[in-house]
């Protein structure tokens, strides 16, 4: 038997980014750390090239490499646009804060640029080890990431705390796995479908197996009861990479959490819908009513996105294509908000250095009144306002819940949905009605702003005109992923 | 009649069990790890005698070799009190004793009851190619560069992200630390370090206000 090469073409963006990666890293190696900005332009060039090697060499027809370890479709195709503007949008907007902070090490986009390499693979994985093996890798450099600003004992803290809770719960996701293997027999999602398809009810093992997995799935995403890490993980990490962390690896997991279910797991769908259920309501709970007495912007948005995800597994737990369709149409409008309520964040920066209370925003629409209209328009998007972006998001899911017969899971996401309200609404309300705070220093550039002021356009009123085409592109990419 | 081979198993299995307890029973620890590089060798020796060649050359050259080295410098660097960690082990026995009996039952209940679904056996189909065809170097070579390339590579790139990370986490400017710079101290005249100057009776000197 002599192995012959296994196509390429799939796995092209892939290989584009960690060899280009690579050559940064000696770029950036024999330069020294004055190569950052050259670095960090290059590499959001080379996430560009990958898009555009992926769109045009990879597109969106179902292959299968590496005997069934990696698969491209419209849904890999569809997740990993996402996760590439994520994480090249969070690199544009790091520069001045790194630079200010005297972390502008040219390792940093590298390692973005690595774990968006761990992203894509997830998002691909058709088999329990190359899940295994892209999760790992996406995780080893945020662990690092998060510590990045080894000076600030909370960098240093945030990073530890990530990473012992990640080895934790890759040990439960391995555990699960093993158990997986060990009473089905294989680890290839195909074969593991048609195993469960042949066994008359699945065998325990799988079942436990399968929720152990689904644990060391919802650590990733920081759903509840596995979101402790998140609040202070978020707080402490230099602020464009809590960006970063906010955006890219939500969708990343997210999108693998859904493979999983849909193409390993269909067959086991009323066992996996009631954990579905649980953690999203949890999410949904704690999201909503802990976000309640944060003061710290940071930790606010890190309450919020528990919630977020709570709402987007709301889809997933329907179980069914619409559903499917309404979480990638949630995280994709996610990632605008999010991006762009980051953006803002980095531009809270008085003379004294950056400043992270939401009390500092007081007044902002008389100190600088686009930044503070922007960042009203992104709340009032995330708070699910009608007419915003975000309210699109949350009307799909909850119409995939009750069309698929969960109408309390709806109920109870529509309920925390308006108690999130308070506190969207209550940050609007400080910058326009509060006596002005002085004023912030502006000087963050351009993209930083940029980067705002589209979010705020896209999640306007202006979602109107767009909804519609990536609500097909959601439906494409979710067909294709139901066989 | 027991053949050559039953033989030189039976040496390098009594050996091998031999040595793993004194691995554990000897007083001084660079005894222990002498012990343990035995064990490894008739380890290696059991390999050979199953046909594994491969594995007994990679456990000869990875593990005496590298791994035993390390430990022989680590145990002897470390000047760690052994003879204190072993006082009152012995006192732990009899609840160690039991708890490792309980675990031996266990095992032995879940193999005597373990049993495959018909669709898991059909899975379970060994990805190696059947012994004769192929020898087991080239064997263990297609599963790692053929079949698990792909999860080799990226296992690959994990570890250079932790390469990389261990750097940027560990190789910083420090504040405050002085360093020898042998080229400042070599450029240093003494017209830099100290200056003449004639004292007139009863003026005094001024401080001198900047170095030079």
């Amino acid at each position: 038997m002599t192995g012959h090469l296994p196509s390429l073409v799939p796995v092209l963006p892939e290989i584009i980014l960690a060899v280009g990666a690579m050559v940064l890293l000696l770029l950036g190696v024999f330069q020294g750390d004055k190569s950052y900005t050259q670095v960090t332009n290059l590499s959001v060039a080379l996430l560009a090239v990958a898009a555009f090697v992926m769109f045009g060499e990879v597109g969106s027809s179902r292959q299968i490499t590496f005997g069934g370890m990696f698969i491209t479709d419209a849904f890999a195709l569809f997740a990993k646009t996402l996760v590439l503007i994520g994480s090249g949008v969070a690199l544009l907007m790091s520069g001045r804060y790194m630079r200010d902070h005297n972390i502008n090490k040219f390792e940093y986009p590298i390692l973005v640029l690595l774990s968006t390499v761990g992203m894509m693979i997830m998002i691909s994985a058709s088999n329990l080890m190359s899940l295994y093996v892209g999760l790992e890798l996406q995780s080893l450099s945020l662990y690092v990431l998060a510590a990045m600003n080894r000076d600030r004992i909370r960098s240093t803290e945030a990073g530890l705390k990530y990473f012992v809770l990640g080895a934790l719960s890759s040990g439960m996701l391995l555990y699960g796995i093993s158990l997986i293997y060990g009473f089905s027999g294989t680890t290839d999602f195909a074969t593991l479908a048609a195993t469960l398809k042949g066994m008359h009810e699945p065998a325990m093992g799988v079942t436990v197996g399968m929720v152990f997995l689904m644990a060391g799935l919802s650590f990733k995403v920081s759903a509840v009861p596995f979101h402790m890490w998140t609040p202070d993980v978020y707080e402490g990490s230099p602020t464009p990479v809590t960006a970063f962390f906010a955006a890219a690896p939500k969708v990343a997991a997210l999108a693998l959490f859904v493979r999983a279910m849909f193409s390993a797991f269909h067959g086991m769908t009323a066992e996996w819908q009631q954990v579905v259920i649980f953690i999203s309501i949890a999410s949904m709970l704690v999201g909503a009513f802990i976000a309640l007495v944060q003061t710290n912007i940071k930790r606010l948005m890190a309450y919020s996105s528990i919630g977020h995800v709570g709402f987007a597994l709301v889809g997933l737990a329907a179980g069914t294509e619409a559903g499917i369709q309404a979480l990638l149409v949630y995280i994709a409008i996610y990632l605008t908000m999010t991006l762009g309520a980051f953006g803002a964040i980095l531009t809270m920066r008085r003379s004294e250095g950056m400043v992270e209370d939401i009390s500092d925003l007081s007044g902002l629409s008389q100190t600088n009144l686009p930044m503070a209209i922007g960042i009203a328009t992104l709340m009032f998007s995330l708070a699910g306002i009608p007419l915003l972006a975000g309210f699109f998001g949350k009307w799909y899911v909850f119409k995939a819940a009750v069309d698929a017969g969960l109408v309390p899971l709806a109920v109870i996401g529509l309920v925390t949905s308006v108690v999130s309200c308070y506190y969207y609404l209550r940050i609007i309300k400080i910058m326009f009605f509060d006596e002005p705070a002085p004023a912030f220093e502006g000087g963050q550039g351009r993209t930083v702003g940029l980067v705002v002021g589209v979010a705020a356009v896209l999640n306007s009123p202006v979602s109107f005109l767009l909804i519609s085409p990536l609500v097909a592109a959601a439906a494409w990419a979710a067909g294709s992923l139901i066989l | 009649m027991i053949n050559l081979a039953d033989m030189a198993f039976y040496l390098f299995a009594f050996i091998t069990v031999a040595s793993g307890f004194l691995v554990i029973s000897a007083r001084n620890p660079v005894h222990s790890v002498l012990w343990l590089i035995l064990a490894f060798f008739s380890a290696a020796g059991l390999f050979v005698l199953m046909g594994a060649e491969f594995l007994a050359m990679l456990l000869v050259i990875v593990y005496v070799g590298a791994v035993a080295v390390l430990f022989l410098f680590v145990v002897m660097m470390l000047d760690i009190n052994f003879t204190e960690f072993k006082q009152g082990a012995l006192q732990y026995l009899p609840m160690g004793g039991l708890i490792g009996l309980i675990l031996l039952a266990e095992l032995v209940t879940l193999g005597s009851a373990w049993a495959f679904g018909d669709v898991v056996g059909q899975n379970i189909t060994a990805p190696i190619p059947a012994a004769s065809d192929v020898h087991n170097t080239q064997a263990l070579g297609q599963l790692l560069y053929t079949h698990y390339i792909f999860i080799f590579q990226t296992a690959g790139l994990i570890l250079l992200v932790a390469m990389i990370g261990a750097i940027v986490l560990t190789h910083r400017q420090r504040p405050g630390v002085k360093r020898q710079s042998i080229a400042d101290q070599a450029a240093r005249r003494p017209e830099d370090a100290y200056k003449l100057v004639d004292v007139k009776v009863g003026s005094g000197v001024a401080l001198p206000t900047k170095k030079g």
